[in-house]
């Protein structure tokens, strides 16, 4: 009996209805050739006609690209992936850089609206949205409307696609582009540097808090195409901003690359909070397509007394390899990491962080909550260390897991490295399951399993949903219940 | 009204029989209570009744107003009308007290097709109820179960049940971890839903709790069946005996 509700289980779970954002949306598209060589990328620079440096830039790093070797040692195990059997750069045909939102595909819009995403900033000046997040929306390749930039403006924030900022803004893309996350970072890293097509740019001058939310959604669409998206936010000295980032992808049978690179660079007493609901396509209950999530992110703590904050809620992609990090060289500096990671079917997980401590009286705290569920693989994996120079630093770290069921595993791997005699890091760590007894005492009260596993879920993710913007907080709520379903067996 | 004809249990993955030949009728407006040693399955026959799958019926059947429920899972139950007040209520880790019992009435009232409570009704009932029962307005804010003392979370079953307002109420061993202070709050908690469209059955091993919860009918319950049935007067007679004359009985 148990075998027959198992297979029912799983069944339902491919539903469409489990991945709501399956679907595909058609529209032209224009595409460079399959493959990647030097043409290719200079193809992409010439797509975004860009100056000589950048091109440069990116030739060097796909140089460099050609020397290096995928990193093989997270708990993740995959095919081979054949790099000149992929897109590297697709582009919505109808949208060569729309000046307004009449200008944007109809169907575009469309795709937006059913992702539940406001691009239009009357409605949300009108009230439908009671809070105003300014979005920048990447669909494939290209960033195809931001708004409220005008208001954004006034208070001299510089909100825009990448893209832009390179002809806009070319002495802070310069400064700043690769200085926390080199061209040589690791292997995923320097081939967003030589392909990246677009992503967001974000400059907060001193002493300003910016004064919305800044939102970016990311759509891959294309089959067989590759996103590499890179994201620059930079907070200059006692300025404030929060960012948003969510993504989804279509339902298909092959597996997609994403692989982006963030980084993020806190001047003195700046802060930047960094929140991702990720929710790309997990491919199917045995394992077929879904998204490959290899992305570099790291913030810089560059200034004394600087903060940065990463919160994100994993709950998609086939596998997930991602570590957002931070630096903490400001004296005083703080970082800060947390996490719920979701894994259902056979979703693969390594994902963790790195506290790297430089500085004097550094601090950083570290919560990760792993759910693994039916034959998933969920592994945390983070460093915290200690130079010579980072007299007093403070580290605490929490790592739960959560299982469901019988089938998936949890892994805890911790790394803890200290030069300095005067670092006090603690780590705590607990693994549990989902008891029968809680099951049935909520079942009991009324609620369906799935409700009752929901709401456990919830409760054992609570400390970090709290960090999360209250509208995103109420999203990430609904998505580890749809990211559950079938869970119970 | 609670039916149970010739019920026979046994654990689902293991050959041991709990429950043999068990019949016992609980009208709509009585009060039951189910009296007998440990091991005498009283427990089991709460969890077969509210559905938990550890369980398997092997014979006769379990019917709540003229219908039979072995063929509803524990949800089901539950929104037919079905409470149980755990022996040992469960400790649920970030899940705010609030947070549960709106959960659990939303997904009742969803069950039956009526309107859930908005927000500021369903605050005002369980303040209110949380009020007669001495529960303090903090404990609301606080995970369900987690850190309280024995006493508060037998509180808390019973505002569960008053917020709730079941047809079928079972108590299981209730009283057990309670001082006489909490008892007597437990009890008038559990008479005040005293109703003639609801039954109500009460397992205990002692006496004690009787004296506060008065029953229209008291069963001796002993290896696996009932043995004895009659009124109050057989609760006191019990504490002067002992079991151990059932004990001998049913053997």
């Amino acid at each position: 009996m148990a075998a027959v509700k198992e297979t029912v289980d799983r069944v339902k779970a491919i539903d469409v209805d489990a991945y709501k954002y399956g679907f595909v949306t058609e529209i032209e598209s224009e595409k460079a050739p399959k493959g990647l060589n030097e043409d290719i990328v200079r193809f992409i620079s010439g797509k975004k006609n860009e100056p000589e440096w950048m091109t440069q830039w990116r030739l060097d790093a796909y140089r460099r690209w050609l020397t290096m070797r995928e990193p093989k040692w997270a708990r993740v195990d995959y095919p081979p992936i054949d790099f000149q059997d992929l897109y590297y750069y697709s582009a919505p045909k109808s949208a060569p850089g729309p000046k307004s939102l009449d200008e944007v595909d109809p169907e575009l819009l469309r795709t937006y609206e059913k992702l539940g995403i406001p691009l239009r900033e009357q409605e949300i000046l009108a009230g439908v949205q009671t809070s105003k997040v300014a979005v920048d929306a990447v669909f494939d390749s290209v960033s195809v409307a931001t708004t409220f930039k005008e208001e954004l403006a006034r208070a001299g924030v510089i909100f825009c696609p990448i893209s832009e900022a390179i002809h806009a803004h070319p002495e802070l893309v310069r400064r700043y582009l690769g200085s926390v996350v080199p061209v040589t970072d690791n292997f995923y890293a320097t081939l967003n540097s030589a392909v990246f097509s677009d992503g967001s740019f974000v400059y907060i001058p001193p002493g300003v808090r910016c004064p919305m939310e800044l939102s970016t959604y990311f759509r891959i669409n294309e089959r067989n195409t590759g996103q590499f998206e890179r994201t620059l936010i930079i907070a200059d000295k006692g300025s404030y901003v929060s960012y948003l980032e969510g993504c989804t992808a279509p339902q298909r049978d092959e597996n997609q690359l994403h692989a982006a690179v963030v980084e993020l660079i806190a001047l003195d007493d700046a802060e930047i909070k960094y929140s991702t609901v990720q929710n790309w396509y997990p491919g199917d209950s045995e394992g077929r397509g879904g998204i490959y999530n290899f992305v570099t992110k790291r913030g810089d703590c560059r200034g004394p007394r600087s903060k940065i904050s990463w919160t994100q809620v994993e709950t998609g992609s086939a596998i997930t390899w991602k570590y957002p990090s931070c630096i903490l060289r400001g004296d005083e500096s703080r970082g800060e990491f947390y996490s719920i990671a979701i894994s259902n079917g056979r979703q693969q997980v390594d994902s963790g962080t790195k506290m790297i401590h430089l500085g004097r009286n550094t601090t950083s705290r570290i919560i990760s909550k792993g759910i693994s569920a039916g034959r998933s693989n969920n592994t945390y994996r983070g460093l915290v260390s200690a130079h010579r120079k980072a007299t007093n630093a403070r580290n605490f770290t929490n790592c739960d897991s959560l299982l469901i069921g019988h089938d998936c595993g949890a892994h805890t791997v911790p790394y803890i490295e200290s030069k300095n005699a005067t670092a006090v890091f603690e780590h705590e760590a607990t693994t549990s399951k989902i008891s029968e007894d809680q099951l049935f005492y909520c079942v009991q009260r009324g609620l369906s399993e799935e409700e009752a596993t929901a709401l456990i879920v919830n409760g054992f993710v609570r400390d970090v949903l709290q960090q999360l913007p209250m509208e995103f907080a109420v999203e990430a709520q609904k998505l580890i219940a749809i990211s559950l379903e079938g869970s119970v067996g | 009204m609670l039916e149970i004809r010739n019920l026979a249990v046994k654990l689902a993955d293991e050959d041991k029989q709990i429950i043999n030949g068990l019949s016992l009728t609980v009208k709509n407006g009585e009060v039951a209570a189910i009296m007998g040693p440990n091991g005498s399955g009283k427990s089991t026959l709460s969890y077969v009744v509210s559905g938990k799958e550890d369980y398997e019926v092997t014979g006769g059947d379990i019917l709540i107003d003229g219908e039979s429920v072995l063929e509803m899972d524990a949800t089901e139950r539950a929104n037919n009308g079905l409470f149980l007040a755990f022996q040992y209520p469960i400790e649920i880790p970030g899940v705010a007290t609030m947070t549960f019992l709106k959960a659990a009435l939303n997904a009742q009232a969803r069950a039956r097709g009526e309107k859930e409570l908005q927000t500021p009704e369903f605050m005002k009932r369980v303040r209110e109820a949380a009020k007669k029962l001495g529960i303090d307005q903090d404990m609301l804010k606080r995970p369900l179960n987690v850190g309280f003392s024995g006493g508060e979370k037998k509180r808390m079953e019973i505002l569960q049940m008053a917020l709730l307002q079941p047809k079928l109420a079972i108590l299981d061993e209730t009283d057990s971890g309670l001082d006489i202070d909490a008892l007597r709050i437990v009890a008038d908690g559990v008479n005040a839903l005293r109703a003639p469209d609801r039954a109500i059955l009460v397992i205990t091993h002692y006496q004690r709790l009787l004296d506060y919860i008065k029953p229209d009918t008291v069963h001796v319950m002993a290896r696996g069946r009932i043995v004895k049935t009659g009124g109050p007067e057989l609760a006191l007679e019990l504490e002067k005996h002992g079991y151990r004359d059932f004990v001998g009985e049913a053997a």
